[in-house]
């Protein structure tokens, strides 16, 4: 058997880049790593397409699995054991390998396939899986061979120094390495939907950097741990990133002073979009991202997602905007946030909630409303109250 | 002696949650401490140590005894007012089961034995709420007519948490009498004291089971007691190694129990003069809210005596929950009648069961007093109190 044990992680999407493949490959190794660093003697190689993790077998190997499960830009793990390139050797290696299978999954009937990544091995690849077949029949009493319908799929990778052995797939999220694709700025309220949106860019390899609105005393200091813990979850697939937290209460008041009650929302999300894209430019985000979702909520059908996109200049991402809340959901149970999203703290947007939300604004008339306001001056008075909260992942 | 007021993080703040929990008196600390790091026997050790450890646990009970008027075999340490409720309604119940399955409890309850009933009504067991008048008092005349040959428990609290109310507990307990005596029956009753006790003298208390816990009367939390009558057997609801008279098995969480103790024993030196001046405070909260502050409503009976403790006001148009971290953000800590208002699941079960309005029950905010509170303190509440509700007004907020 092998020293370590080995993982092949397979690069999906990363594969499909042309002369920058190398680039996004890298990328993708130094993440890994990264997440792996809690671990010691850890190698992690790249070779013809593929990359290898190798670790000690003093490691819980699921936990490490696990880990490399969340890096963006994989496809897919297997745990595979190594074996000289020649056809006895692994023969030898599979018969191992069918024993193990055997005793912990009670495996009773396989079927080999192979392929060869070396063509100049001078074996085709249905003959290596009939050949290797035949030695597991002969050292497994136990096996039987079923080409239709196997317990077991017996996977032999022929390679020019190596092949590997595995049997097994885990799946990766897929999306590309992060670090690919820019900074963007999420606007974190403590929902359902904008750590999702956030894990959708970061997924495509954007960096994070993310703004939470607060309205203390209006809403709890719990909410605002609550943002944090969220952010915290983000961060273990997105890696750790500032966390931007302002006191919107000022605009708030402003706004229900001065202008019209149905206009509360539509006005106060304007001055976030505001705050966020200052936010972005000082922080070297190119984009800003947002949970929203069409029709979700009074604030999110066309007409008020065309004045709030007409409040800032930088492209405004809602990787969210077409989907079912369902959907949502379902996506925030996977990675996690959901249960925290539903502890029940108001955020700011619960706050001066008006009875009849106008779900048709017209801009002209919200830049009117909005005129009435001294936008610079309120943008400035709330950037004071700013805290920048380091975000780790854990 | 600790300095009354109460200094965190370099600023002095005012602690009005005292029904929430207290801050340890000084002397408690101390002793905890010393428990700590010189006595971490097992009071079950034969050795010495073990028997430092349970002279301890000994004294403590003598002076948690004495405070309820009890003897010390009737005294079992908990972990605290939950576990002394539910010892004590599902100790009765399982343990005279045969004589009857029903017990009678009121809507208002802490949610420690109102959860302890539900579970019992799953079990098979009939489980009355009484009603509350608009004030909070239990409806005696339903309470008599609810008792029958299958009730074995009826379960009322002394002073309600949230709002005060004083329940006749006396005169509950003199109706159960009579009715045993008439129908040759054994209803026992049990008394939820956790926040009478400190306040109001508890040795006067005639229910065969008491309920009281030590973070409410600066003790420490963790631990409590509840008091069995002598001659009351009811079944345990931990075993094991027989500890406190086998009615409640785990080795003795000693440091606690000292700490319960010295507590106690503030309780029976100083309770009536404590309570006066708690009482005194109270009635300049109220005063002050009343001149000071327009369009609220103070919860609780009209003109009968109440817990000098708690004031429980509802300030109309306002959302508890932000008034509460108004007063928070000037230092001054109090508690709220309604988690959160943006859902109704999150409103008092005690302020619906006294039949207050759904912006009564928003409003609502918990002033409770505890032994370090002084008159500056209140004098400083009712001023920033109305500033913040005058500009709250002004603003609104929708609902």
């Amino acid at each position: 058997m092998n020293e370590k044990n080995i993982l092949i992680v397979r690069c999906g999407e990363v594969a499909l880049k042309g002369l920058n493949k190398p680039y996004f490959e890298r990328m993708l190794v130094e993440r890994i790593k990264k997440v792996l660093k809690g671990f010691d003697e850890i190698e992690v190689t790249r070779n013809e397409g593929l990359i290898f993790v190798r670790a000690g077998k003093n490691h819980d190997l699921d936990k490490i699995i696990n880990a490399v499960s969340r890096v963006f830009g994989v496809a897919s793990i297997s745990p595979a054991v190594e074996a000289p390139s020649d056809l006895e050797k692994i023969g030898e290696a599979a018969v191992d390998f069918m024993l193990d299978l055997i005793e912990k999954k009670c495996v009773k009937t396989f079927k080999v396939d192979a392929k060869r990544a070396d063509k100049s091995f001078p074996v085709l690849s249905p003959d290596i899986a009939r050949i290797i077949g035949g030695k597991v029949l002969i050292g497994c009493k136990v096996l039987k061979v079923d080409v239709h319908n196997p317990d077991a799929l017996l996977f032999v990778d022929v390679r020019r120094d190596k092949s590997y052995i595995y049997e097994q797939k885990v799946s990766g999220f897929g999306g590309l390495p992060l670090g690919t694709n820019g900074k963007g700025l999420v606007l974190l309220s403590g929902g359902i939907d904008s750590p999702v949106a956030a894990w959708m860019m970061a997924k495509r390899g954007m960096l994070l950097e993310a703004l939470h609105f607060h309205s203390y005393p209006y809403t709890s200091e719990r909410a605002q741990e609550k943002v944090e813990d969220l952010a915290k979850i983000v961060a273990g697939y997105s890696g750790g990133f500032k966390l931007h937290v302002i006191n919107l209460l000022p605009i708030q008041e402003a706004i229900v002073e001065h202008c019209p009650e149905e206009e509360t929302t539509i006005l106060v999300r304007r001055f976030m979009m505001k705050i966020a894209e200052k936010v972005a430019l000082e922080r070297n985000c190119m984009m800003l991202i947002t949970g929203e979702n069409l029709g979700q909520v009074a604030s999110q059908t066309a007409e008020a997602l065309v004045v709030t996109d007409d409040a800032v200049k930088m492209p405004v991402m809602r990787p969210l905007i077409a989907m079912d809340k369902v959907e949502i959901m379902d996506r925030a149970k996977e990675i996690g946030t959901f249960e925290t999203s539903i502890k029940p703290y108001e955020d700011c947007c619960t706050v001066f909630l008006p009875k009849h939300p106008k779900t048709k604004p017209k801009l002209h008339e919200i830049l009117e409303s909005e005129a009435r306001l001294d936008a610079s001056g309120l943008i400035e008075k709330v950037m004071e109250s700013r805290q920048i909260i380091s975000i780790y992942e854990k | 002696m600790l300095p009354r007021f109460f200094r965190r993080k370099g600023v002095i703040l005012i602690y009005l949650d005292n029904s929430g929990t207290t801050r340890q008196y000084g002397e408690v600390t101390a002793e905890m401490r010393r428990v700590m790091e010189n006595d971490f026997g097992n009071p079950s050790s034969l050795h010495r140590l073990g028997l430092s450890a349970e002279k301890l646990v000994r004294k403590a009970r003598k002076e948690v005894a004495e405070s309820l008027g009890a003897t010390e075999e009737e005294i079992v340490f908990t972990s605290g007012g939950t576990e002394s409720d539910n010892m004590a309604i599902f100790g009765v119940a399982y343990s005279r089961r045969r004589s009857g399955n029903k017990i009678i409890t009121v809507k208002t309850e802490h949610p420690a034995v109102l959860e302890s009933c539900r579970r019992l009504e799953r079990d098979g067991f009939q489980v009355v709420y009484l009603s509350v008048d608009r004030g909070g008092l239990v409806d005696l005349e339903q309470l008599k007519n609810e008792m029958d040959s299958q009730t074995v428990l009826i379960s009322v609290m002394h002073v309600n948490n949230e709002v005060g109310t004083l329940q006749p507990v006396e005169e509950i307990f003199r109706l159960k009498q009579e009715w045993n005596k008439t129908h040759n029956r054994d209803i026992l009753m049990h008394v939820d004291g956790v926040q009478s006790y400190g306040k109001f003298d508890l040795k006067n208390i005639s229910a065969e089971l008491i309920s009281v816990s030590g973070h409410k009367v600066h003790g420490p939390k963790g631990i409590g007691a509840l008091y069995i009558k002598k001659g009351i057997n009811i079944d345990p609801m931990l075993v094991g190694g027989g500890q406190e008279g086998g009615k409640r098995s785990g080795t003795e969480n000693v440091p606690a129990i000292a700490g319960f103790g010295v507590a106690a024993s503030v309780i029976n030196r100083e309770r009536g003069k404590t309570a006066k001046e708690m009482g005194e405070l109270k009635e300049r909260l109220a005063v002050g809210i009343q001149e000071q502050v327009r369009d609220v409503r103070f919860n609780g009976p009209n003109g009968q005596e109440t817990s000098p403790s708690i004031l429980n006001v509802s300030f109309l148009g306002i959302r508890g929950e932000v008034l509460l971290h108004s007063l928070e953000q000037e230092e001054i800590y109090v508690s709220t009648g309604s988690a959160c208002a943006s859902n109704k699941k999150g409103q008092s079960h005690v302020l619906k069961a006294m039949g207050l309005k759904n912006d009564e029950i928003e409003g609502a905010i918990r002033f409770s007093l505890g032994a370090f509170n002084t008159r500056e303190e209140i004098d400083v509440t009712i001023d920033k109190l109305a500033a913040i509700i005058v500009k709250m007004r002004r603003l609104g907020s929708f609902r």
